[in-house]
């Protein structure tokens, strides 16, 4: 019995199938969470589900490589969804075009203050610089960030680990932060997440409502294409003039 | 759904070419999407099917993080070595992104409504 279990875990393990499904499982089980707590902001169901996952990955022995020849069927969708960006952003064009000079000085202003203080206060408390590298890009959403940190000459494994953290970060300090700043508007509040927290604040914002939902997803399209051009340039300056 | 997801698909195929043809520093998905938003803008409006389907995959965008998420497992050692630098640099950029972005939204739009 104990060794037909074993034969099929064997099986089972070498498939993709596994880790696809205990993916999707944890995310339910954070999702509902997430939801039975009225979407509290520290109960992010991305930082539940990689708590659960990570846990369950190293109680069972199984290595990441195994765990992603799965999971990676969810990770590539966000190619796709990148692209369907397109759609909450054409949803705000009339906005778009009569606020553009508002949006896009704050986009530049917040793109930059995510860039460089991140660098900045990595580099000042002594990080090494694959680690500066791959922090560059942490605002904008994975696919984005990992195409930039490769470009640079980050680790574009290490930065999709950094734009998590900081889109759960961001999700979790936001309200506090717009709060304390009293920053009521809802159109502000969801644009300076989606600038901060890409993603994973946009999914937050939309839980919150659905014109900050909108803003943030406008920020975070317009920022991972604005960060996607600043950043490999400002390298490549910097490596040229230095 | 399925002729809408096609869509995306080609799109970001395209942005792939293009980004990769041209030698761009910009990802293909973020060209896809300026490219389809380009078209959207174009034709004046956005198919209903084309927007249920992205709507639909933008509602789960956070389970989409997860994989990567879960790569902290092979991180662990690295992490560990440069937690202070790496949480403190998080935490404060983040917030001080958050701050900077929404003052001065606010403020550009007070000045100009």
């Amino acid at each position: 019995m104990n060794a037909r279990f074993e034969d099929i875990w064997v099986y089972l393990s070498a498939t993709p199938l596994l880790g696809l499904t205990v993916t999707l499982i944890a995310y339910q089980i954070a999702y509902g969470l997430y939801a039975r707590a009225k979407f509290h902001p520290l109960l992010n169901p991305v930082a539940v589900s990689v708590a659960l996952l990570a846990g369950l990955l190293t109680l069972t022995g199984t290595s990441y490589q195994t765990y992603f020849s799965g999971a990676q069927f969810i990770h590539f969708l966000l190619g796709p969804a990148t692209v369907a960006l397109a759609l909450p952003l054409y949803a705000q064009f009339a906005r778009l075009k009569a606020e553009w000079r508002s949006l896009l000085i704050a986009l530049v202003a917040g793109s930059l203050t995510a860039t460089v203080s991140a660098v900045a206060i990595a580099w000042a408390l002594g990080a090494n610089k694959a680690t500066l590298l791959s922090l560059a890009p942490k605002s904008v959403t994975t696919p984005i960030a990992m195409g930039i940190a490769e470009k640079i000459g980050g680790l574009p494994s290490l930065t999709a680990v950094l734009v998590v953290c900081t889109g759960i970060i961001g999700a979790v300090l936001a309200k506090y932060v717009l709060d304390a700043l009293r920053i009521a508007d809802h159109a502000v509040r969801g644009f300076a997440v989606g600038v901060a927290a890409h993603g994973i604040g946009t999914a937050r914002a939309f839980q919150v409502s659905e014109e900050a939902g909108a803003f943030a997803g406008l920020a975070m399209g317009l920022n991972g294409a604005i960060t996607a051009l600043m950043v490999p340039l400002a390298f490549w300056l910097l490596s040229n003039i230095a | 759904m399925l002729p809408a997801f096609t869509l995306l698909l080609i799109y970001q195929t395209v942005g792939e070419i293009i980004a990769h043809g041209l030698d761009l520093p910009v990802p293909g998905p973020v060209i896809g999407m300026l490219m389809l938003f380009a078209t959207l803008v174009a034709r004046g409006s956005a198919p209903e099917q084309l927007r249920d389907t992205a709507n639909g995959m933008l509602t789960h965008l956070s389970l989409l993080f997860v994989p990567a998420g879960v790569g902290v497992m092979i991180h662990v050692e690295r992490i560990r070595g440069e937690a202070l630098p790496i949480l403190v640099s998080l935490i404060l950029s983040t917030a001080l992104t958050i701050a900077v972005t929404a003052l001065l939204f606010a403020w550009l739009r007070r000045r100009r409504p």
